[in-house]
């Protein structure tokens, strides 16, 4: 019998610091199995923030620096300009990317950097303890929404890949879902787009991955699932926003 | 053929492969790992295609599949 799907050789040897269920793993694991599939363990620098995503550390057997909180698309603007053969990309989630880190997002993605921007977007705090993020659905409970986000006191879900398509300089704005392996291979895709666009020089790609937070959602891991498709991806349509050629 | 192996002391027992397999082949197994999670395992009467499916779905990247 021939072995068709075995663990990326990239990710390290260990499971993952992530509560069960959690697609971040999924989101860790299409990482890895693409620097295997392009070759370029080596030349790869990881750029990880703060949250839940910061434990990359143990998952990525890559060069890494974990950047202060939101800003790892300037630290991977300062790797990439300094080292430019190198291969550089942000792993961020929501609470990082969307609202500590909007400003380094934004202009990195208006300076069209050379960098992969990969945003987790779990709608949550993850690690901090589920508090409401900048892309909390309406009504969503969060240890600091307890009623539920209500759009006149918290306003609305930040909708990060509609606010960077408008932008002049990204090569590549999308957003995935990791619900079914048909979203995840589909994930795969894009995220393929998005290493190839930098391996060609051709600018800035952010990608942003649907995912879900059994234990702040206050579920089990397969309801997340069902939850995702009746309510996440509603707010957050999936699509390609902005792809240049 | 089809089979699928689980790396059973990265398996965290989430569900998740159990969800989308199409022949539901897998189970909850008997076997605890380390971190006190009981491992999922085949069922090898029901017939695995080797869809990989579970190994797409995975989050742990704790399943091999051969064909």
């Amino acid at each position: 019998m021939e072995k068709v799907y075995t663990r990326p050789k990239s990710m390290n040897p260990r499971a993952t610091g992530y509560c069960p269920g959690c697609l971040h793993g999924v989101a860790t694991r299409l990482i890895c199995e693409l620097i295997d599939e392009f070759g370029i363990q080596d030349q790869t620098t990881s750029v990880l923030p703060i949250g839940c995503s910061s434990m990359g550390v143990f998952h990525f057997d890559t060069d890494m620096i974990v950047s202060l909180h939101g800003r790892a698309p300037a630290v991977a603007t300062g790797v990439k300009r300094c080292s430019p053969k190198r291969f550089v990309y942000t792993y961020q989630g929501d609470g990082d990317l969307a609202a500590i880190g909007l400003s380094e997002i934004m202009h990195a993605a208006n300076r069209g950097e050379n960098i992969t921007a990969i945003f987790v977007n779990n709608s949550i705090y993850g690690m901090t303890g589920g508090q409401m993020a900048p892309t909390t659905l309406i009504g969503q409970k969060a240890t600091t929404a307890q009623d539920g986000r209500d759009p006149k006191r918290e306003g609305y879900p930040m909708k990060m890949c509609e606010i960077l398509a408008q932008l002049e300089a990204p090569v590549l704005v999308a957003r995935c879902a990791l619900d079914t392996p048909a979203h995840i291979n589909e994930a795969k895709k894009v995220l393929r787009q998005g290493f190839q666009n930098q391996l060609d020089q051709k600018g800035f790609s952010f990608i942003e991955l649907l995912s879900n937070c059994p234990t702040n959602w206050g579920m089990s891991a397969e309801k997340t699932i069902a939850w995702m498709q009746e309510h996440t991806m509603k707010t957050f349509p999936l699509g390609v926003f902005k792809a240049k050629e | 053929m089809a089979k699928v192996e689980i790396l059973k002391d990265y398996c965290k027992s989430c569900k998740l492969c159990m969800q989308v397999c199409p022949k539901q082949v897998l189970r909850v197994g008997t076997y605890t790992n380390k971190m006190g999670y009981d491992a999922v395992e085949m069922d090898e009467t029901k017939g695995c295609i080797g869809c990989k499916m579970c190994a797409t779905m995975c989050p742990e990247g704790a399943i091999e599949v051969y064909r």
